[in-house]
């Protein structure tokens, strides 16, 4: 745990001139580590996550991301993407293409792997997430869960350092949400590098090494798991798990 | 009025009228479609995420287009191309411009208009998770346009495409004015000559109804077939 591979240093973004979603977030993700962002909607959980792979810009403040920072100009965006694998809250599979072709695509046209080679990553990562019987179906055939596990599969495809989970169970069905949770926690315990922003507690108690809490566009609480499920210390992260750890 | 209906007069016809007048009417129809669906698709493109000055440009062609009525840009291009292709040329006179040419021109830069729009449509539907999933991948905004964008788009939009090919079709019967010999001309051509204007016109709507009819009911079928399973 020595390399850090996604370090923010005061980041801050404004929708509008009166509107601050992020303030001053300051956090760093060793390699192997899983960490869990949580808190209130609205509270830049979401927003946070995408200024990683750019998919949102930041108007103060340093991102460097294995390495590459993103703050400064001439940043080749794409091949940074490349090494960064997102999974969606609404799964974003390519509708068009079978699920293997959305495994494939990627692979070929941006880490310019041959067809054969490939082909042979996507059946491996399919039978990792037990879909492989379903390799040849469009996605429109799946249910949410699978659906899920596919684009899972697809970010992998990409061979990242690191995965970025932006609420990948909240758009599930109660029953799918533990086989999604299940192919996470899987990737976990392999030492996969991960940064997941969840309601999911139970997730978080049993893989996460930290847990981050925001509020209002602000880190309020960054701790190991064990202190911030033990006592929080923070009136406002306190509040916030009692309520969603009430039922 | 039908008393004198002269069937021979059609039967006799029919091969000027549809190895002359239809191949026209199809090609013209054809390559109109094809030529103003590419200019269509990057016009929508320059709207969408072309910088200020395109997209008012493409903005501005869509809008005059759109308000100008279809005769008047056939002539306004038919006189113009030669004096346009002149100064583009540098030639010392107005260059040679085919009325073929001149009508596939028009009806290329029209109908880009009308498929512009279709396809503007389109690409914003298209989820913009779809683009957010093709970039975070590492593909780039034109490989995630042209491999996950675009293709979704054509096959959503198809049925729209097709059915405003099929008012399309129609239109090419302006042509007419050209003195072009497309379906519309070439009955229009055999009725002046024998005096069979009934025969000739009734034939040539029963015609356009026809093929229209039955592209319309394909158009219906292909619908089903072609949507994407969500």
């Amino acid at each position: 745990m020595t390399d850090t591979i996604i370090a923010l240093q005061n980041v801050s973004k404004w929708y509008n001139p009166a509107f601050q979603v992020l303030k001053d977030c300051t956090l760093a993700v060793p390699k192997g580590e899983v960490v869990v962002v949580c808190g209130p909607s609205g509270s830049g959980k979401s927003t946070l996550i995408k200024c990683i792979n750019a998919l949102e810009s930041f108007r103060e403040g340093e991102i460097t991301v294995d390495g590459v920072r993103l703050h400064e100009k001439g940043v080749n965006l794409p091949k940074l993407r490349a090494r960064v694998g997102m999974v969606f809250q609404h799964f974003e599979l390519f509708p068009h293409l079978s699920v293997l072709d959305n495994l494939d695509l990627a692979q070929i046209k941006v880490l310019g792997r041959g067809k054969q080679e490939a082909r042979t990553k996507s059946e491996a990562l399919l039978h990792r997430v037990e879909l492989s019987e379903h390799a040849n179906k469009f996605p429109g055939q799946l249910s949410g869960g699978q659906q899920q596990r596919v684009a899972i599969a697809r970010a992998l495809a990409m061979d990242p350092v690191v995965m970025l989970f932006d609420e990948p169970t909240s758009a599930l069905d109660p029953e799918m949400v533990s086989e999604v949770l299940d192919v996470m926690v899987k990737l976990a315990h392999e030492g996969m590098t991960m940064m997941v922003v969840t309601h999911e507690m139970g997730f978080a108690r049993k893989v996460a090494h930290r847990v981050v809490f925001m509020d209002r566009g602000e880190i309020v609480v960054d701790a190991p798991k064990d202190a911030f499920f033990g006592d929080v210390g923070n009136e406002r992260a306190k509040l916030f798990l009692s309520k969603i750890l009430q039922h | 009025m039908f008393s004198n209906f002269d069937f021979q007069a059609i039967i006799q016809a029919l091969p000027y009228l549809f190895g002359q007048g239809m191949v026209f009417t199809l090609t013209l129809t054809v390559l109109s479609a094809l030529g103003g669906l590419m200019l269509g698709t990057l016009l929508a493109l320059a709207r969408i995420s072309g910088g200020r000055v395109l997209s008012t440009v493409a903005t501005g062609y869509v809008n005059l287009m759109r308000t100008l009525p279809l005769v008047l840009v056939i002539f306004w291009f038919y006189f113009m191309v030669p004096y346009i292709g002149q100064w583009l040329l540098q030639e010392s006179r107005p260059i040679k411009v085919g009325g073929f040419s001149s009508a596939l021109l028009t009806f290329i830069m029209f109908e880009a208009a009308y498929f512009s729009e279709i396809m503007r449509g389109g690409i914003q539907s298209v989820a913009r998770g779809q683009n957010a999933a093709g970039l975070a991948l590492g593909l780039t905004g034109g490989q995630t346009m042209r491999y996950i964008v675009l293709p979704q788009v054509l096959r959503t939009m198809l049925p729209v495409l097709l059915t405003q090919t099929i008012v399309l079709f129609q239109d090419t019967s302006l042509v007419y004015v050209l003195s072009l010999t497309d379906f519309l001309g070439a009955a229009s051509k055999i009725a002046q000559r024998d005096g069979r204007l009934v025969e000739m016109y009734c034939f040539a709507a029963l015609v356009y109804f026809a093929i229209c009819f039955l592209a319309s009911q394909a158009v219906r079928h292909l619908q089903s077939r072609v949507a994407i399973i969500r």
